[in-house]
């Protein structure tokens, strides 16, 4: 695809784990430098050129698919927006995401996420059928949880699956703005607070912020999904004034 | 499970089994499920990856939320004249007419747009575009389309199998009996089974060195239905979209959206001068692709270029505010990797292979192909486009035509009595043939030939062509295809990119040998196809589309067809266009 | 996990300039010295009243209403305890620094201890948060009052250091008042809809739909609000003491 021409003199070493879940080891290959050249590119040398088997995943290479997730010097990254002279002279290492289980080399089985999703019910319900009247205002909110590429990158870092393994009991923040996005669209008319309380678990995220801040896409996961669907989740389970004005406020069945 | 020679495959059951997830085959899928039929979708990689991500300016409808004289006639006239008259007025016609219920039809499923103040979808303008047409979200609509589709598949329980490829189509005279694929994930084989099969599997950029295609559009669908039986069309119609990245080096060819000349971007070469001037003094850096790329490609060829080889888009005169908004993946795109902030620098762009106008040649209202029970929709699908496309006309293209050939491949698969016996032997046949490079112990790299492939063809059949370089180009490719039969991939079948792409190269030499030989064949210039030996467009080659039909030894063989009549209905509504033609004002 | 790819993870890079930890750290040698100070001062001091100035633990001054003799700001602190306890923000920090859940993003835990996030005992309590924030607001009208007093001397208006240090502390918090999430939520949140029910084109967002934007971008710098706030606090404290402890005189700006 570019010009491969080394620079004479300028090369770079990469460290690549290479292997499977059960064994595995960093190998070192040597890679020429070109100018703004990112992990990626240095990837597709390296299969060019030393280990055409190295399986890692890619797509798109613009930051759009999210395919290229992985761990460079143990912080979850795409491989195609990391460049390598962003490292100076420190020793680069590549890993793919460790929190779910190695396929081959770089690539993980990251499969978990989709089956999450299939769960996720309701789906979106609209009030009305389309073409919807709204304001840009309106769906700016919602917009910001639309741009997430599913990179798995947040999913990677969260200390809940990644350090306690409770895939049984929390959905992960990637879910979580999938959910914020159903849940604050101006036109659904469907609840998730009871899935979110049970199965999805937001309660098990302690807010520690580690997923907003590895987000590619600067979805500020926190701030604006998590927070708001615990917040969601209080008014249904931990406010009961709000569920005394909910009882109130629900209109007396009339008999017929 | 069964087993042969060692190898054991696994089979699956299907009504319909869509291979492809991009816009196109989701599409298909939803239509399937929704009938009630079973779906079976296969891809390459995950789910929600597929290029269709990349589409960034929007999905061309006509809705005159903006412009209330656009309708779906001004649209249709627009696409056919994009198009050159070679594409299908019949599947122009039902693009335009049915792309306004396809975008509303998103938005049921969840599909967030952009806005206008009267709190409509929003519309931009494009390329070639008489009015502001393209529905967008920012610049991620494609993203946005195939998330929303993806969702909707999802809910729906469709079988969804990721990172399987499919290396073989079976059928029989009255319909298709499945396809074999093997799993990147465990290397093990699978047969799908099905009587009917829609091919959404996308275009085949890879066979160019500087293109703005994921890795996975190396065009397998379209040689598997070229091997099945189906016919090829516009295979030398290969749109380089005007504006790729240049520098640095490792992202040479990515795309840099039209919606930044939607939003007011202006080309300027070296010397500072707004060169479309000099094209198309009318529409400027609005014009169609096709003129818009020929024309850097030019100034770059007259030593009016930038250092590295392109011209410059500058859009900063419309503020950081406006572009942070509007634009907010090039921004980041260019800041995180040329260090270019493009609301106060120019940006370097030069022409990217971008779309295939060409592909498998199908029935407009159905996409059905020759070979009964297989149907091809999206980019894979030939006719739509003609000589060149229309930005947002791809995405459009997905919606309309991928549910239309769902439709149809329900209907096949509803109506088949019997599904064809695939037998054993075949498979095992198919199965040796798969896992032949990687039991070569010596042999050309898959990656040198892959490189080899490029440079061939970017040098021969790029955005200008001409007769003795096409032919120079078809030799050296033929004799490629030679090499490919000793390719060797070391390593196992599990995850393996360079196995990988010692099968993808089987296709790419057959694509590549069908658009030199189209090319060479149209001895004309005709939108995206441009020869310095007949650099004028002749009349006569406007009544034809050349087709590539394969022989029985297996080799492709040409022919021309005439362009399908246009019915006195469409006739009417081009009238305006062939006033146009004939130098009077156009409506 | 394979031991082997744990091992590999380096902790070179080039997208901070502090190593990881460094917040952390931070986090816990401040708030550990804050909570030291807070309960000395809470649990020893008889009083935090210089003439017109008072000391925002001693506000509102509930123990003087009841008449009880000792530790008046028992009484008050548990509301601000919790309140800041129970902070998104501060649940943050003291998450990572003083439970290490983790220390850092992505650093290795023990993950044979149970962990339950905040839906068991004792984070549970976090979820009630907004409870805590109705308290808090009640007592910053306290502290607003405070305030007016600390720019009153002897009946005439007059502006001294203390009166400056206790505006500025006020207004810090009550910025972080505003900012907090749970008030993001009360404020407009938990709409889905700012435009229901729908009839006329709301080309101009409803005021509170407007309202909800100006507590989201506060709340975007909570964190800030809640560090300056802590350390305004403190400084009023210990600005009152050094009075009361006749260390340093009140300087009078304006008589």
């Amino acid at each position: 695809m570019m010009e491969r021409s080394a620079v004479p003199g300028k090369e770079r070493v990469l460290y690549v784990y290479r292997g499977d879940d059960y064994q595995g080891e960093e190998v070192a290959y040597r890679v020429p430098v070109v100018p703004g050249m990112v992990v990626l590119d240095a990837l597709h040398f390296i299969q060019a050129h030393e280990a055409p088997d190295l399986a890692v995943r890619w797509n798109c290479k613009a930051a759009h698919c999210g395919s290229c997730s992985g761990e460079i010097n143990g912080e979850p990254r795409l491989f195609c927006k990391t460049r390598l002279d962003a490292y100076g002279s420190l020793d680069i290492h590549v890993h793919p995401l460790r929190t779910f289980p190695i396929i081959r080399d770089l690539v993980s089985d990251v499969s978990w996420n989709y089956e999450r999703a299939e769960e996720l019910v309701p789906g979106f319900r609209p009030a009305e059928p389309p073409p919807f009247h709204l304001q840009q205002w309106e769906v700016d909110r919602v917009e910001e949880f639309h741009r997430c590429i599913e990179c798995f990158l947040c999913q990677d870092v969260c200390h809940v699956l990644r350090e306690h393994g409770l895939f049984g009991q929390y959905w992960g923040p990637q879910l979580m703005v999938r959910i914020a996005e159903l849940e604050m669209h101006p036109m659904d008319t469907a609840s998730r607070t009871d899935l979110l309380h049970s199965a999805a678990g937001v309660g098990l995220c302690n807010v520690t912020h580690c997923c907003t801040d590895v987000c590619p896409e600067g979805i500020e996961i926190t701030h604006d999904a998590i927070i708001p669907l615990k917040e969601r989740v209080a008014d249904q389970h931990y406010d009961p004034i709000a569920a005394w004005l909910r009882r109130l406020r629900r209109p007396q069945p009339t008999s017929p | 499970m069964t087993a042969a020679g060692g190898q054991a495959w696994e089979t699956l059951r299907h009504d319909v089994l869509v291979i492809g997830a991009g816009g196109a085959g989701l599409r298909a899928a939803v239509a399937v499920s929704e009938v009630g039929l079973s779906v079976g979708v296969v891809s390459k990689s995950l789910l929600g990856k597929a290029h269709t991500v990349m589409a960034e300016g929007g999905v061309a409808a006509a809705l005159g939320h903006l412009d209330a004289e656009d309708s779906p006639d001004v649209h249709f006239r627009d696409t056919m004249k994009s198009g050159h008259f070679v594409n299908s007025a019949r599947m122009a016609e039902l693009l335009t007419a049915e792309a306004p219920e396809r975008v509303w039809e998103l938005e049921r499923w969840g599909a967030v747009f952009d806005r206008t103040p009267a709190g409509q979808i929003l519309q931009r303008a494009f390329g070639a575009h008489s009015y502001r047409r393209l529905c967008h979200v920012g610049d991620h609509t494609g993203k946005e389309l195939l998330r929303t589709l993806q969702n909707r598949v999802t809910q729906l329980g469709v079988a969804f199998y990721p990172e399987v490829i499919v290396t073989r189509l079976f059928r029989d005279d009255s319909g298709m009996a499945g396809a074999l694929a093997y799993r990147r994930v465990d290397g093990r084989f699978v047969l799908l089974r099905a009587p009917a099969i829609v091919l959404a599997t996308g275009g085949w950029g890879r066979v160019y060195a500087v293109t703005s295609n994921s890795w996975e559009s190396t065009g397998d669908g379209t040689a598997l239905a070229f091997a099945a039986g189906a016919d090829l069309m516009d295979m030398e119609m290969v749109q380089f979209h005007p504006t790729g990245m240049v520098w640095p080096p490792g992202v040479r060819g990515l795309l840099v959206t039209e919606g930044v000349r939607g939003e007011g971007g202006i080309l300027l070469n070296a010397q500072g001068r707004r060169f479309m001037a000099d094209y198309d003094p009318k529409r400027m850096e609005l014009s169609s692709r096709d003129v818009v790329a020929r024309a850097i490609y030019q100034e770059v060829q007259a030593g009016r270029g930038t250092p590295h080889g392109g011209a410059r888009l500058d859009i900063t005169a419309r503020g950081a505010a406006f572009i942070s908004r509007k634009l907010p993946s090039m921004r980041a795109q260019f800041l995180a990797l040329a260090d270019v902030d493009i609301t106060r620098e120019a940006m370097e762009v030069a022409p990217t292979c971008h779309y295939m106008m060409g592909g498998v040649r199908v029935d407009p209202d159905t996409c059905a192909t020759r070979v009964p029970g297989l149907f091809a929709a999206g980019e894979v699908a030939a006719g739509l486009h003609g000589a060149n496309r229309l930005g947002g006309n791809s995405l459009a293209d997905l919606l309309v035509f991928g549910k239309r050939a769902g439709d149809a491949a329900a209907r096949f698969a509803a109506a088949s009595v019997h599904l064809p016996v695939v037998a054993a032997s075949e498979i095992e046949e198919e199965v040796a043939r798969v896992l032949a490079p990687l039991r070569q112990p010596l042999g050309p790299s898959p990656y040198g030939l892959h490189s080899a492939l490029q440079e061939v063809m970017t040098r021969c059949g790029g955005i200008v062509r001409s007769g003795p370089g096409l032919q120079n180009g078809l030799q050296q490719v033929l004799e490629m295809q030679e090499r490919a039969a000793r390719l060797a991939a070391p390593g196992g079948t599990l995850y393996n990119p360079g196995w990988n792409l010692a099968l993808e190269l089987d296709a790419m030499l057959l694509l590549g040998e069908a658009i030199l030989r189209s090319a060479l064949e149209r001895t004309e210039s005709r939108g995206a196809h441009y020869r310095t030996d007949f650099p004028e467009e002749d009349a006569a080659w406007g009544k034809q589309n050349v087709v590539i039909t394969r022989d029985r030894g297996g080799s492709p063989s040409l022919r021309t067809v005439p362009v399908a009549a246009v019915t006195p209905q469409q006739q009417r509504v081009l009238a305006p266009l062939t006033q146009d033609v004939t130098g009077r004002a156009p409506s | 996990m394979p031991s082997s790819v744990r091992a590999a993870s380096a902790t070179a890079s080039p997208t901070r300039y502090w190593p990881p930890w460094a917040q952390s750290v931070t986090t816990l040698v401040v708030f550990s010295a804050f909570v030291l100070y807070s309960f000395g001062v809470v649990v020893f001091e008889r009083t935090g009243q210089y003439h017109n100035y008072l000391s925002p633990f001693f506000s509102p001054p509930l123990g003087q209403w009841l008449g009880i003799p000792f530790a008046p700001a028992v009484l008050v602190a548990w509301i601000p305890l919790l309140f800041r306890g129970t902070c998104y923000y501060y649940r943050r920090e003291y998450y990572h620094a003083f439970a290490a859940d983790p220390f850092t993003c992505g650093a290795p835990e023990r993950p044979e201890r149970a962990y339950t996030g905040e839906r068991a005992w004792p984070w549970v309590v976090s979820n009630w948060h907004r409870y805590w924030w109705y308290l808090a607001a009640i007592v910053l009208l306290f502290l607003w009052k405070d305030t007016v007093s600390a720019f009153i001397f002897q009946g005439q208006f007059g502006v001294g250091v203390g009166s400056v240090i206790m505006l500025g502390n006020v207004v810090l918090l009550t910025a972080y008042t505003l900012s907090c999430h749970a008030f993001r939520h009360l404020i407009g949140g938990s709409r889905d809809c700012f435009a229901c029910p729908r009839g006329i084109e709301a080309v101009r967002p409803p005021v509170r739909f407007r309202w909800w934007q100006r507590i989201s971008r506060w709340n975007r710098h909570h964190g800030r609000w809640a560090w300056a706030s802590m350390m305004s606090v403190w400084a009023t404290d210990v600005y009152i003491r050094l009075l009361l402890a006749h260390i340093i005189p009140d300087v009078r700006l304006l008589k």
